[in-house]
């Protein structure tokens, strides 16, 4: 069972996905064998800063930078447990 | 996504997200429920490079984003490597879809340095002699071999094993083998009785007793091996009483260009009658997706007829397979007999169990037709 995710855990993108800006969708999604996720604006906003360097708190900073005064703390962790409930991403 | 509005439409065409490309029907192995049509031997022409590169940008330009590079066996293509690097850089996730037969480390490795995502590699029983009795080819050793450099190139791996009544007693052993691989995706993939495998069919459909010791094996191993390696079991459908959605609905989502350029909505449609597949040579890809007659015919639902048309599932089944209504009802726009909706249905019940109510037949008794080239012309000139 997944360890539960704190804020100094660092993510990566699991290397059975390959997340990318998809045009035709209008979205960034998850690329795995023969599947796609679609993500939300949030959700790809979130995992494009998932590089294996920054820390769940580092993630949250550049988002307050980006959407200054927008409480997110919780919701980014929350989307990140998802995530590594799905094996979308693992923690280094 | 369904398209709200009137009851009966011919929605707008999707994207086809998922690209197939079968880029030979040469194959070193025989097996005798080959997915290939029956006349494979007749399609001898392949597309060169150039046509290949031109179909991958066109597709993806429409929104393709899954490619698969398929066959026959598609390490036969001394492209390969040229084909799979232009897919990665237009954007595809690449999939390669192999029996191993034909690999070494050396490619495995410039596969890698070409962009290529994942591998599948397929196995025919977990048992040596039944994987090369199966394929027809000594190639176990060599696939179990392949397997393991997949897995030290870091590639995820899948494999698919196509279960039948030949092999479906050793679920336990087929599962131990995926676990010893490290196989991250496990498709046990019943066969579909078209083309080969419905000539063979009283050889390789399991029993029910069979199906259900099979699937409480699997499902044992699910949970097992849950957030390790997923497992993915198609049973057969003649056991359902729902159709399956096959290809996601006709034109909706896969594109399947078969080696010599013809575009099929499902790389089993070239047995349906009355359709002209377009070909890539002559047509945009835009063109035959969108208004090739051959793509537009079963596409939404003016063309159910009842069960299917007042059914408050058919966006979800869309009536199931044209290839199997067509097969086993004589008319492509009947409801597929898998669904006990179906007035064909009691009969598919029937025939499902004469047959497997009679032993195995052994092979002196009536031998299974292995999908090679003689046996496909001996098949095609008798039609």
């Amino acid at each position: 069972m997944p360890e539960p995710l704190s804020a100094s855990s660092v993510p990566k993108i699991s290397p059975l996905f390959r997340l990318q800006w998809e045009e035709a969708q209008n979205c960034h999604v998850l690329l795995y064998p023969e599947g796609m996720v679609k993500l939300s604006g949030s959700a790809g906003e979130i995992l494009k800063r998932v590089d294996g360097q920054n820390s769940i708190t580092g993630i949250v900073d550049e988002l307050k930078q980006q959407f200054p005064g927008v409480p997110l703390e919780a919701d980014v962790l929350k989307f990140l447990e998802v995530a590594h409930d799905n094996g979308w991403i693992r923690i280094l | 996504m369904t398209t709200a509005g009137s009851a009966s439409s011919s929605p707008a065409p999707g994207k086809p997200l998922w690209l197939l490309a079968e880029l030979t029907y040469r194959c070193p192995l025989q097996c005798p429920y080959c997915s290939n049509p029956l006349d494979f031997a007749r399609h001898k022409t392949e597309l060169d490079t150039a046509d290949w590169i031109r179909v991958l940008r066109e597709a993806r330009k429409m929104g393709a984003a899954q490619l698969g590079f398929s066959g026959g066996e598609p390490l036969l293509r001394p492209d390969l490597e040229e084909l799979i690097a232009e897919a990665r850089q237009l954007g595809y996730y690449t999939n390669l879809i192999t029996s191993g037969v034909g690999m070494d480390e050396a490619r495995i490795k410039a596969f890698k340095t070409a962009g290529l995502d994942h591998i599948q590699v397929s196995f025919q029983a977990s048992d040596e002699a039944l994987n090369n009795y199966l394929g027809g080819t000594d190639s176990f050793r060599h696939k179990y071999e392949m397997a393991r450099l997949v897995k030290k190139y870091e590639y995820p791996m899948v494999l698919n094993i196509v279960i039948h009544r030949q092999n479906i007693d050793q679920m336990e052993d087929i599962l131990r083998m995926t676990v010893d691989l490290e196989a991250d995706y496990v498709e046990l993939a019943s066969t579909q009785y078209y083309g080969w495998s419905k000539l063979n069919e009283a050889a390789l459909l399991p029993t029910r007793e069979q199906l259900q010791r099979a699937e409480a094996i699997a499902h044992d191993y699910q949970a097992r091996m849950k957030g390790r390696m997923k497992i993915i079991y198609v049973v057969p459908d003649y056991y359902e009483n729902r159709p399956k959605a096959c290809m996601n609905g006709w034109g909706a989502i896969f594109l399947t260009i078969a080696p010599d350029g013809s575009a099929l909505p499902c790389h089993a449609a070239r047995q349906l009658p009355g359709l002209e597949f377009p070909n890539v040579r002559e047509h945009s890809v835009d063109w035959i997706w969108n208004d090739s007659s051959a793509f537009r015919k079963y596409r939404g639902d003016e063309w159910m007829k009842e069960p299917c048309r007042s059914c408050p599932d058919k966006h979800k089944d869309f009536g199931g397979c044209r290839c199997q209504a067509f097969m086993l009802t004589g008319d492509a726009c009947n409801a597929d007999p898998v669904c006990d909706k179906s007035p064909h249905h009691a009969a598919l019940v029937a025939q499902v169990e004469a047959m497997t109510s009679r032993p195995l037949p052994s092979p002196g008794e009536k031998p299974l037709v292995f999908r090679n080239t003689r046996n496909s012309k001996a098949l095609t000139a008798e039609s």
